[in-house]
């Protein structure tokens, strides 16, 4: 299965590399279109500031790239946020993929929200085999509010989008690389789409 | 709602753990690697892995570990000891660790903490902090709690919040390898006062007293090494009565 990451310096891949590599799949790190449209499956993750994100995706005409895309991909965690209309994140204009927009929590308990923290409301394919008290290891500071291609909520300071779908697009706000046997098996899941 | 983690703490001696009762007496305890998938295994929230010899000609072993541990545990794992540069923590990163720990290097050079924080974001930096009461004040010590500084405990754990540190791990030298309780005021205290979490460390000795951080010492995550080691509490035991308490841990069912 040709699997490519896609990169643009948004953060360490390392654990997602090796979480892909005990599921048996080698993956391309990559910023080159031609490499990007030939994947069977595109991995969009990213720990980092939106607007700087966004500006090495638009200088590349990444942007315009993968919202043409159409093989089963998967944004992680900053990954989702760009994949959303507009984040607060200095203001900063997204992919638009999801009709969405990304908030900042207000600090009514500490910020970032760190740590592992229960999925609700999960619907479709890509909760298969996961428990019912799921629980998925998070990082951010900035959320994406709830709409209709929320596919799992959780909560902290309000709700928010825990995962969202838009057909082949995929999201997911935590860690699924970090995030044990639950987070494993959701990227397994992901790489049964076709 | 966010749960409260518990994370075992392993110290590393050539690429295996041992623990220091009082930072002193050493016993082995086992395979770093092979212990941390255990824990991992068992419902460990997050593992610390902490290198007490921190020599140089340790640090190609300990990038090693971590490229081990790495591709063996899929939970958030920590490395500290001995890191006083932007290249060890890239090396460290590089590995596949998920956040560094920083300690006597912090206090010896604060800006440390921004430059770490500006290039690799505050979600990997974790300052930690051994403190020692002496009656009317708390004071920061370095170098494994040997070198006392003249430096308050509460305004410096402020200080690395303000400078970048996405985290404290906080550890009373009084508590530690006394099994009698964290130190839950001194916690309380630091911990209200953030915006970043706070990982209590020292002084596990009963379930009751992880109950106690988590509540009167308002602990984002507590922190323990030889009574995981020795199995005196298993994490599944530990966890099931956290949430037999009222306490939100991760328990998957």
């Amino acid at each position: 299965m040709n699997i490519v990451i896609i990169k643009y310096n948004a953060g360490n891949v390392v654990s997602v590399i090796n979480t892909l590599n005990r599921l048996g799949v080698r993956p391309v790190i990559s910023d080159d279109p031609e490499v990007i449209r030939g994947a069977d499956k595109v991995i969009f993750p990213g720990v980092g500031e939106a607007s700087t994100a966004m500006d090495y995706l638009k200088v590349r005409k990444l942007d315009e790239l993968i919202v043409a895309l159409r093989q089963p991909f998967l944004g992680i965690c900053l990954g989702q946020q760009l994949m959303c209309r507009h984040s607060e994140e200095n203001d900063t204009e997204c992919l638009g993929i999801f009709d969405l927009n990304v908030i900042r929590f207000e600090p009514k308990l500490k910020v970032p929200h760190m740590g592992w923290n229960k999925l609700s409301d999960m619907r479709g394919d890509m909760f298969r085999g996961l428990p019912e008290d799921a629980f998925i290891y998070f990082v951010h500071s900035y959320y994406c509010e709830i709409g209709d291609e929320t596919i799992a909520k959780s909560d902290y300071v309000n709700e928010f989008s825990a995962a969202l779908r838009k057909d082949n697009f995929y999201a997911i706000q935590g860690h699924p690389e970090k995030s044990g046997k639950t987070g494993q098996q959701f990227l397994e899941n992901f790489l049964k789409r076709t | 709602m966010l749960t409260k983690r518990i994370i075992p703490c392993l110290d590393i001696k050539d690429g295996r753990t041992v623990k220091g009762v009082n930072f002193v007496e050493l016993r082995d305890a086992g395979d770093a690697v092979e212990q941390g998938a255990i824990y991992a295994e068992q419902g460990a929230d997050e593992l610390v892995f902490l290198d007490i010899t921190a020599t140089v000609e340790n640090r190609k072993t300990l990038v090693e570990l971590v490229r081990n541990v790495a591709r063996q545990i899929n939970i958030p794992f920590t490395v500290g000891g001995g890191i006083s540069s932007v290249q060890d923590v890239s090396d460290l990163l590089n590995a596949g660790a998920d956040k560094i720990s920083i300690n006597s290097s912090a206090v010896r050079r604060p800006g440390l903490i921004d430059e770490l924080a500006l290039q690799f974001g505050s979600q990997c930096v974790v300052v930690a902090i051994d403190t020692k009461d002496y009656g009317n004040r708390n004071m920061v010590h370095t170098h494994g709690g040997r070198t006392p500084t003249e430096i308050v405990t509460e305004a410096w754990a402020y200080e690395c919040q303000e400078r970048g540190a996405g985290e404290i791990l906080l550890t009373s030298m009084d508590h530690d390898g006394t099994k009698a309780g964290f130190a839950n005021e001194l916690t309380s205290k630091i911990s209200t006062k953030l915006h970043i979490p706070v990982i209590a460390s020292g002084g596990a000795g009963t379930m009751g007293h992880f109950y106690e951080v988590f509540t009167d010492g308002a602990a984002d995550a507590a922190l323990a090494a030889s009574i995981f080691h020795f199995k005196e509490i298993p994490i599944p035991s530990l966890k099931k009565y956290l949430d037999a308490q009222g306490i939100s841990v991760r328990i998957e069912i």
